[in-house]
C-alpha cells in the first residue's frame, strides 16, 4: 500500500513560479490523471515528485515519509518514472535498456541476479516488448521506445508510477493497449499511477480521478464526470464551451 | 553478457602479440621463446641487460600508458555522451603534461619519491583542464561536440605554450626530462613504471567498478536519478578517476593522442555499448595499439626511433574525421 499526499507545493525556477501551492492525494489502486495546458506545470510537478527539481516550499510525502529526505536509491525503490521517449542512447538494446530499471536494486558494479532477470522478464512480457529484447532502441518507432521505457519503469518494481504524457508517440492500438495495462496496473497490482496527459479522450475512459492544472494551480479535481466539463475546460483552455463538445466528447 | 567470452579472449591475443613484438623487435631480435633463457642469464649479458633494463620497462611502460589513456577515454565519452570525448582532443593530457613539467621544472628529482610526485602535480593541469572543458561544453542531454573540441583546443594550446616556455628555459636535467615528456627518447629502467602503476591502477579500477553507473548516465541525468543513480558522486568519481590515470600515463611517456578516441571507438563497434565490458576490453586495446604503436616508431626510421606520439597521431587524425562525420550524422 502507498499513499502519496501533496501539500501546498510550491516550484519555482528562479523568480518564475512553475507550481503554486496545489495539494492532492494519490492512493494505491488509483489512476491520477493531471491534465492542463500547455505550461500549467505538468512538467514542473513531475520533475518535483521525482526529485529533479526541488521543491520551493510545501510538503510531498510518500507513507507519511518527506520525499525530500530520501536518498536517489531509497526514491527510486518507492516511485518508477516513464519519461518521453526522445533520444534514447545509441546501440543499447531492449533488453539491457529494461535491465537498467534495475539500478535501484542492484549494486554499483551492475551483476545481475536470478530475481533481477525475473523482473525484466515479467516487464517486457507485461508491455508487449519480449521481441524487442534484441533490437537497437535508437532503431525502434516512437511507440516501441515508449513500451520499452514502461518496461524499464516496471522492472523497477516499485509502488508509484509517474508517466509523461505516454501516449503521445502511440498509434490507437496502442494507446488502448497501453491504458488497459495502466489501469490493469492499478486495479490489479495496487500501483499508485499518476499520469501526465494531454489525451482528454482517454483520461475520461481510464482515470480514477482528475486533476486540472492551470498556471500552476489545480483549477478542479475530482472524477472525470466533475473535471472534463465543458464550463472548466473552456476556462482552462480559453476556448468556448461548444469547442469543447466538439473535442472532447465528440458532440 | 552473451557476448563476454569472445571480446575479452581477442583482446587478451592481441594484446599477447603486441606484448611479445614489443618485447622483440629492437637493434636485437629477442624471439619471445628467448626471454626465458635471457631472463635465467643463459642468453648472455647483453641481452639480459637489453632485455631487463630497457625492452620489459618500455614495454610494460607503454602497456599501462596505453590502457590508461583508453579507459579513460571511454570513460569520459561515457560520461559526456559525446563520442569524440578523449583526453588528448580535450586538452586534458596536455594540462597534466604542464603540471608534470611544471614539477619538474622544479625540482627534477630522480628518485621513486620524486617521480611519484610528478602524476600529482600533473593530476592539478589535468584536472583543471578537464573541469573547464566539462563548464564550456555541457548543455541539457550531454556536451556540445564542437564547444569539447573548441574548448580543448585552445586549453591545449595554452598549456602546450606554456610546456614550450618551460622548454626553452630548460638547462641540464630538465631538458632530458623534457624531451622525455615530449614523447621522444625513451626512458630506461623501472622507476617510471613503478611510479605511474599505482595512480593508474588506482584511476582504472576506480573506472571499472563505474561500468553500471555509466550504463544508466547514457539516458541522461535526469532519467539516471529517477533510476536511482546518485549522479552527482558518479560525475565526479569519473571525472577524478580518469583524470588520474591519464595524468599518470602523461606524466611518464609523454602526451600521446588518439588512443583514447580510437580504442573505445572500435571496441563499442565490435562489442557493443555495455561500459561493464566496454572499459576493460579499450584499457586491453589501448594497451595492444600503443604498444604496436611504438614498434612501428621503433621500426620505422630504425635505427633511429620516432616519438610514438607521431604514430597515433597519424592514425588517430583520420580517424577522428571519420567519427566526426558519423557524429554529425547522428544529431
Amino acid at each position: 500500500m502507498v499513499k502519496l499526499e501533496v501539500q501546498s507545493l510550491v516550484v519555482q525556477y528562479g523568480n518564475r513560479v512553475a507550481i503554486n501551492g496545489i495539494s492532492f492525494c494519490l492512493n494505491s489502486g488509483e489512476v491520477l490523471a493531471v491534465i492542463g495546458p500547455n505550461g500549467a506545470g505538468k512538467t514542473s510537478l513531475l520533475r518535483a515528485l521525482s526529485g529533479i527539481q526541488p521543491a520551493f516550499s510545501g510538503q510531498m510525502l510518500l507513507n507519511g515519509q518527506d520525499l525530500a529526505q530520501l536518498s536517489p536509491i531509497e526514491r527510486a525503490r518507492s516511485m518508477a518514472v516513464v519519461p518521453q521517449a526522445r533520444q534514447l542512447p545509441s546501440m543499447f538494446t531492449g533488453y539491457q535498456t529494461v535491465m537498467l530499471g534495475r539500478t535501484p536494486h542492484i549494486n554499483w558494479l551492475g551483476r545481475t541476479r536470478y530475481q533481477d532477470e525475473e523482473a525484466v522478464q515479467q516487464a517486457m512480457q507485461r508491455t508487449g516488448t519480449l521481441e524487442l529484447a534484441d533490437r537497437r532502441v535508437d532503431e525502434l518507432s516512437g511507440g516501441e521506445q515508449q513500451r520499452l521505457l514502461l518496461a524499464r519503469a516496471l522492472a523497477q518494481g516499485s509502488p508509484l508510477l509517474l508517466l509523461d504524457e505516454p501516449t503521445t508517440h502511440l498509434d490507437l492500438h496502442y494507446q488502448i493497449n497501453l491504458m488497459d495495462s495502466i489501469r490493469s496496473l492499478a486495479n490489479d497490482d495496487g500501483l499508485a499511477v499518476l499520469l501526465v496527459t494531454h489525451d482528454l479522450h482517454l483520461v475520461a475512459q481510464y482515470a480514477h480521478r482528475v486533476a486540472l492544472l492551470v498556471k500552476g494551480e489545480i483549477l478542479s479535481q475530482g472524477s472525470s464526470k466533475q473535471v472534463l466539463t465543458p464550463e472548466l475546460l473552456s476556462q482552462a483552455y480559453q476556448i468556448p464551451p461548444d469547442a469543447v463538445n466538439l473535442a472532447v466528447l465528440g458532440l | 553478457m552473451r557476448h563476454l567470452p569472445r571480446p575479452y579472449l581477442f583482446n587478451l591475443i592481441l594484446l599477447g602479440v603486441a606484448l611479445s613484438l614489443s618485447i622483440a623487435v629492437g637493434s636485437v631480435w629477442i624471439a619471445p621463446a628467448d626471454v626465458w633463457l635471457w631472463l635465467s642469464r643463459q642468453g648472455g649479458e647483453t641481452a639480459g641487460i637489453i632485455l631487463m633494463q630497457l625492452r620489459l620497462p618500455r614495454t610494460l611502460l607503454m602497456a599501462i600508458t596505453g590502457a590508461a589513456l583508453a579507459g579513460s577515454g571511454a570513460a569520459y565519452q561515457g560520461l559526456f555522451r559525446n563520442p569524440l570525448a578523449d583526453p588528448y582532443l580535450m586538452g586534458v593530457a596536455a594540462g597534466g603534461g604542464l603540471g608534470a613539467v611544471i614539477a619538474m621544472s622544479i625540482r627534477w628529482p630522480y628518485t621513486l619519491a620524486g617521480l611519484m610526485a610528478v602524476p600529482l602535480a600533473a593530476f592539478i593541469g589535468a584536472l583543471s583542464s578537464a573541469l573547464l572543458v566539462y563548464q564550456l561544453a555541457r548543455r541539457q542531454g550531454g556536451t556540445s561536440t564542437a564547444s569539447l573540441i573548441l574548448a580543448g583546443v585552445a586549453i591545449s594550446s595554452f598549456a602546450t605554450a606554456l610546456t614550450s616556455f618551460l622548454m626553452l628555459n630548460a638547462t641540464g636535467e630538465l631538458r632530458r626530462a623534457l624531451t622525455w615528456m615530449m614523447g621522444g627518447a625513451t626512458l630506461s629502467g623501472w622507476l617510471p613504471i613503478m611510479a605511474a602503476l599505482p595512480y593508474i591502477a588506482l584511476g582504472l579500477g576506480t573506472l571499472f567498478t563505474l561500468g553500471h553507473a555509466l550504463n544508466v548516465l547514457q539516458f541522461g541525468e535526469e532519467q539516471a536519478q529517477q533510476l536511482g543513480l546518485p549522479v552527482a558522486r558518479v560525475r565526479r568519481l569519473v571525472v577524478i578517476a580518469a583524470t588520474l590515470a591519464t595524468a599518470a600515463a602523461v606524466s611518464f611517456a609523454g602526451v600521446i593522442g588518439f588512443v583514447g578516441l580510437i580504442v573505445p571507438h572500435l571496441v563499442r563497434l565490435a562489442w557493443g555499448p555495455d561500459y561493464r565490458h566496454l572499459l576493460p576490453l579499450a584499457a586491453i586495446g589501448g594497451a595492444s595499439l600503443l604498444l604496436l604503436a611504438d614498434v612501428i616508431a621503433r621500426i620505422l626510421l630504425a635505427p633511429q626511433e620516432i616519438p610514438v606520439g607521431i604514430i597515433t597521431a597519424l592514425l588517430g587524425a583520420p580517424f577522428f574525421l571519420w567519427v566526426l562525420r558519423r557524429s554529425k550524422r547522428g544529431e
